[in-house]
């Protein structure tokens, strides 16, 4: 202990500055609390980051990665020359950035409309209800896609008959897939999404909204000069997140609307890595094809955190 | 007031489309094929038949299914839980040496991955293909659910509690199992749930890890039912002695009736558990 005086002059005690070892000593426990989910992130995130030295070698089973000679950059060249190169950049691009153009805007305004709702009641009830779907696995998702699009069964194609159409080929036709994606994907996510708008929204000072009303603002001029300032900072964090994951589209989902006969829509890079690495065990092709897509989402990242930063906005970083 | 009119038609609508296909699945599950097939099924069941869910019920197949996914969802989550808690802990002490850079080591891993492939040839080479372990062990945690737990211990867990138990001669583990946990129960049932769901709807590890078909969970069951289009075993037995449409016919029917029982449990329970997954959301949003 030593006496010392603080910025109002006054005499206070001050702890001697501890030492690093006497700081880790004294909480020796919780080293070994962290230790299990550390070496998990180890063994399962970092032994995997240090595995991509497989893209730049010629794999070999009984050498391991380790042992299986270099051959640099030629699995990227083979890549960048395939045939399916330009099919598969822009299948992923553009099915990422047409989820994107729906699934980003439609909840912020579900969550504006749903808050303006007076009744308290009927608002809970509107949110269990859209909620729910987010439970539902994808699985069933796309089994609720393939039955309700039957040609011969199917609701849809009931409805198209009734009103004098021809049925549809849905699941067999590559124009209707990225339409397809993007629908269930807004039926399935839109109220999941809407929670943390409306919990930024529950935080806007009421104060704001009755000096609005004082001002004789309409409901929509509060949305509008009241609501979307109150909520930016969520929607400018959620934005570069999701702009960050652009190339991360679901494999899931993707893979399981995959029919043999609208691949030339429904083939994209994460699909391709599966089909490559694990169903035609081709390792080091299919580690660099996934290494290629991991550096664009980063440079994304970066590059969208970064155009954030300059405009203002609160970033990332 | 006009606003308000089609605000409550908007929503009102919204809620309809969301509900409507739900509840058309489940009229058609208990219909009469035939009448599901020529469309005559709208806003009634006609011909109420259990015909699916008889045959539903008779597959072994799905009922292997069902197990499997409830043992890796116990398992699974009592892992991931135990994991995450013990990490989130110690990150959550402002007195904690080291906290940033470990957090920093966890983080990372949010923006950047080794991909499929190496993760897939580790999980080989640790020999966890075709066992339980691939289904539990790696992707027992999530970085976002540590910063969740995280968030809530340094909110709900006043650092004068534990000043005062310290100075009554308590141990870091101690203050962790006696005072820290019990308080933390919204949490944990938070985690228990997100983690239940996800073994619950999860079906790509399954889909990677596993060729033993004794050991599909239900999710890939249902895949290959719903989506692949092959039915298994006993239905497949039936159709032998019937003709080719009405076999089609039931396979439509047992479509129906598979998506209702795969996902009558979580809808069953989802009212009940609503708001803890709504608070489990919001804890994670208070700090991103």
């Amino acid at each position: 202990m030593e006496l010392l005086l603080n910025k109002e002059k006054q005499v206070v005690v001050v702890p001697k500055k501890t030492t690093r070892r006497k700081k880790i000593m004294r909480n020796w426990e919780l080293y070994l609390f962290v230790l299990p989910c550390l070496l998990w992130f180890i063994l399962f995130k970092y032994v995997p980051m240090y595995g991509i030295q497989l893209a730049f070698k010629q794999y070999i089973p009984t050498e391991g990665i380790w042992g299986s000679p270099w051959i640099g950059f030629q699995h990227f060249t083979r890549f960048f020359e395939s045939y399916q190169f330009w099919t598969l950049i822009k299948n992923t691009l553009s099915l990422s950035l047409w989820a994107f153009i729906f699934t980003f805007p439609v909840p912020i305004i579900v969550a504006l409309l749903l808050n303006q709702l007076t009744s308290e009641r009927y608002k809970k009830f509107v949110q269990t209800v859209i909620y729910a779907p987010h439970f539902i696995s994808t699985v069933v998702l796309v089994g609720i896609l393939f039955v309700f699009l039957s040609p011969t069964s199917g609701i849809v194609n009931h409805l198209i008959v009734l009103f004098g159409g021809e049925p549809i080929l849905f699941m067999a036709r590559p124009e209707w897939f990225k339409p397809l994606y993007v629908i269930s994907g807004l039926w399935q996510e839109t109220g999941w999404a809407t929670i943390i708008y409306l919990a930024a929204l529950a935080g806007v000072s009421p104060a704001l909204h009755e000096a609005a009303i004082m001002d004789g603002a309409n409901k929509w001029q509060r949305i509008w000069h009241v609501d979307i300032p109150g909520i930016r900072p969520t929607i400018v964090i959620l934005l570069i997140l999701a702009i960050g994951n652009i190339m991360n589209i679901g494999f899931e989902k993707a893979y399981l609307m995959q029919t043999d006969l609208n691949k030339s829509a429904s083939a994209i890079i994460p699909t391709y890595v599966y089909e490559i690495g694990l169903q035609r065990a081709q390792y080091s092709f299919a580690a660099a094809i996934g290494l290629f897509n991991s550096v664009i989402n980063l440079i994304m990242l970066l590059l969208v955190n970064r155009i954030v930063r300059k405009l203002g906005g609160n970033s990332l970083w | 007031m006009t606003f308000d009119v089609v605000n409550y038609g908007l929503m009102t609508l919204y809620a309809l489309m969301v509900l409507y296909p739900l509840y058309f699945i489940s009229i058609s599950s208990i219909s009469d094929p035939n009448a599901v097939f020529a469309g005559e099924v709208w806003l009634w069941p006609k011909d109420i038949t259990l015909e699916g869910y008889e045959r539903i019920f008779s597959d072994t197949l799905i009922w292997v299914g069902y197990g499997n996914t409830i043992l890796y969802a116990a398992v699974g989550t009592a892992i991931s839980i135990m994991l995450t808690l013990t990490a989130a802990y110690p990150l959550s002490r402002p007195d904690f040496y080291g906290r940033n850079l470990i957090m920093l080591v966890f983080v990372f891993t949010m923006f950047f991955s080794g991909g499929l492939i190496p993760t897939y040839l580790l999980v080989k080479d640790l020999g966890m293909v075709d066992t339980i372990w691939a289904m539990v062990i790696p992707n027992a945690v999530g970085v976002w659910n540590i910063i969740i737990a995280k968030t809530f211990f340094e909110t709900s867990i006043p650092g004068e509690l534990r000043e005062a138990a310290f100075i009554d001669g308590c141990s870091n583990t101690r203050f962790f199992f006696k005072i820290v946990l019990p308080l933390s129960k919204p949490i944990i049932a938070v985690m228990v749930l997100f983690h239940v769901v996800g073994h619950w709807n999860g079906f790509f590890d399954a889909l990677i890890y596993l060729n033993d078909e004794s050991k599909y969970p239900l999710q890939l069951i249902l895949r290959n039912i719903l989506v692949e289009n092959q039915v298994s075993n006993s239905a497949a037995m039936m159709m032998d002695v019937e003709s080719y449409a009405a076999k089609q016919r039931v396979a439509e029917l047992i479509k129906y009736g598979m998506i209702i029982v795969s996902t009558f449990p979580l809808l069953i329970l989802y009212p009940f558990l609503q708001r803890y997954f709504v608070k489990g959301v919001m804890i994670g949003s208070i700090k991103g």
